[in-house]
């Protein structure tokens, strides 16, 4: 008998949590709806979206300009591709110069300190147009001049400048003492940083990584002002023709469907990291 | 807690009701102006409804280059647009000092919304489709595409489009050139296409375009005035022609008087002597087939 009355109590409980948490999903459903709803109701309702609606989001417009946006798509991911696996590497080996302490490395530490600074510092858009159009101004022989190249180094450069900060941070977070015991059991500075350091340190480093490649996904548009035909140029090139800005839009939304997953991903990881941890 | 939850929901939807019915007054009272334009398409100058009173406001991009305009300053009424824009001032009442000129990015002047300017004159070419989102006034131009090369290179002294086909090519971001080429030459390798002149240019001095194609009369500029070594390989027409005419914002109550203003300069020869004038040379190139 005293063992029914917590079985009781605990049903009592379940069942108000249960309401509750019943009346908290109604609440979100009505406050959704009415956030959403009444969100799409202003757009809608306002004097100036029949005109936005034809201008930029013309099932027609879309029709007409999504394959060959979508051609120039390819030419986005395919430098993404390239220029992240660049990065990684460029980004970890000026990690790894600027948190070594050996003595003779000093002014390559410096060199190192100096790139994060400047092409971290620099907008991105600017380094563009200073690779593609003043590199081969120089009139040095071996200066590429394909301004895909051209485009291709200064994006690896800005964006090696702020992963080699990010492996960095991940690098220094490992406590000294991990080192420390590398070295009591045996192994060489090397093989510690290899084999103890780097592990630890890239899984924590993972998510802001994943972060600044995201934004690299979209940054590889600006690529554009050197005249090549990627997306976000071919969408520009529709919308001047027509005078209508849905071109604009597909590109976004090609844009999304790789980023999007992207960040799903990063989500995913960060998650796991905090069970882990 | 349950309180401050139902408080927090009614605070949107308080929100929205308020700006949904702001949102509709806006509705009627746009719809007031838009009655009485029907009415008013007389000329006069007391009538005109300018986007500042008493004064034309002309909109053009920057940099505003020759030959269609010089100095980069378009109020020095120099350059076959600078001129026209006078003229037609002129020819609706506004003498020179009632004339002022604002900066509009090609791309923001077809941006739907009340327009910053009367009209835009920025070597603009007319299609059925662009003029769905705006007006265009009568055509003042019709353009030819000039083929700008390097000077004693291979492509210079060409006698067909054909020739041009292994060409990397480069146009400016906007103009009927990207249609042209692709239609007309049909190159093997995508034509480079950059944000502006100067960038078109600078990718010809680079050599990272074999030749550029622009609208005629600027070619000849570029090839006298900025390019030490360079040569107008010919001109073609662009597909459908390429007219240019002055922009001005859907259903404006100006287009009837700019396209009256551009029939009259027309009439009394002032179009053709101002296009003497500033594009003197068009003719000269001769002509890819």
């Amino acid at each position: 008998m005293t063992r029914a009355a917590p079985g009781e109590r605990r049903a009592a409980r379940e069942k108000a949590k249960l309401a509750r948490s019943r009346r908290g999903q109604a609440i979100a459903v009505i406050s959704t709806i009415v956030v959403f709803g009444g969100a799409a109701a202003i757009v809608l309702n306002s004097s100036g979206w029949p005109v936005v609606q034809e201008q930029f989001f013309s099932p027609e417009a879309f029709k007409t300009s999504f394959p060959r946006i979508l051609e120039g798509f390819w030419l986005d991911i395919k430098m993404f591709m390239v220029i992240e696996v660049a990065v990684l590497i460029i980004g970890l080996l000026i990690a790894l110069l600027r948190t070594t302490g050996t003595a003779a490395l000093f002014p390559m530490r410096m060199l190192a300190a100096v790139y994060c600074d400047v092409f971290r510092g620099t907008p991105v858009v600017i380094l563009i147009y200073l690779f593609g159009f003043g590199l081969p101004a120089l009139e040095l022989s071996g200066v590429p001049k394909d301004p895909i190249l051209l485009a291709g180094i200064a994006l690896t450069m800005a964006y090696s400048a702020y992963v080699a900060e990010v492996f960095r941070a991940g690098i220094t977070s490992i406590h000294q003492t991990q080192t420390d015991a590398a070295l009591a059991v045996g192994l060489t500075r090397v093989q510690a940083l290899r084999y103890v350091v780097l592990p630890q340190a890239i899984r924590r480093v993972r998510p802001p990584i994943l972060n600044d490649f995201i934004s690299l996904q979209k940054d590889v548009a600006l690529v554009s002002i050197l005249g090549i035909l990627e997306a976000f140029k071919i969408a520009q090139i529709e919308t001047n023709r027509d005078f209508n800005y849905t071109p604009l839009i597909a590109a976004a939304l090609l844009y999304l469907v790789v980023t999007i997953p992207m960040a799903r991903i990063l989500d995913h990881i960060t998650a796991r990291g905090e069970i882990n941890s | 807690m349950t309180k401050l939850r139902l408080v927090l929901l009614l605070v949107p939807v308080l929100a929205m009701a308020f700006v949904v019915g702001c949102g509709s007054d806006d509705d009627s009272s746009s719809d007031e102006p838009t009655t009485t334009a029907t009415t008013a398409a007389t000329c006069d100058l007391e009538n005109l409804a300018t986007y500042k009173d008493g004064v034309l406001t002309v909109g053009t991009d920057s940099p505003a280059y020759p030959p269609y305009f010089e100095d980069d300053d378009p109020s020095n009424g120099k350059g076959f647009e600078g001129a026209l824009a006078y003229a037609i001032a002129d020819q609706l009442g506004f003498n020179k000092s009632e004339v002022e000129w604002a900066t509009i990015p090609f791309n923001v002047s077809f941006a739907p919304g009340d327009k910053k300017f009367d009209f835009d004159l920025n070597q603009i070419s007319i299609t059925p489709k662009r003029a769905e989102n705006v007006d265009f006034s009568t055509p003042y131009y019709t353009a030819s595409q000039g083929v700008l090369v390097p000077k004693g290179s291979e492509l210079d002294g060409i006698t067909s489009l054909d020739q041009l086909q292994d060409a990397t090519i480069g146009v400016q971001l906007g103009t009927t050139a990207f249609d042209a080429v692709e239609q007309q030459i049909q190159p093997a390798s995508d034509p480079k296409v950059f944000d502006n002149s100067n960038d078109v240019v600078t990718a010809f001095e680079q050599e990272q375009v074999d030749a550029i194609v622009v609208d005629l009369p600027q070619a000849i500029y570029l090839r006298d005035a900025e390019l030490d070594n360079a040569a107008v390989a010919g001109q073609f027409e662009a597909p459908g022609g390429d007219q240019w005419g002055a922009l001005l914002g859907k259903d404006s109550e100006l287009t009837p008087c700019v396209d009256k203003a551009i029939k009259a300069l027309d009439e009394d020869g002032t179009l053709e002597e101002i296009t003497r004038q500033w594009m003197s040379d068009a003719a000269k190139a001769p002509e890819l087939t």
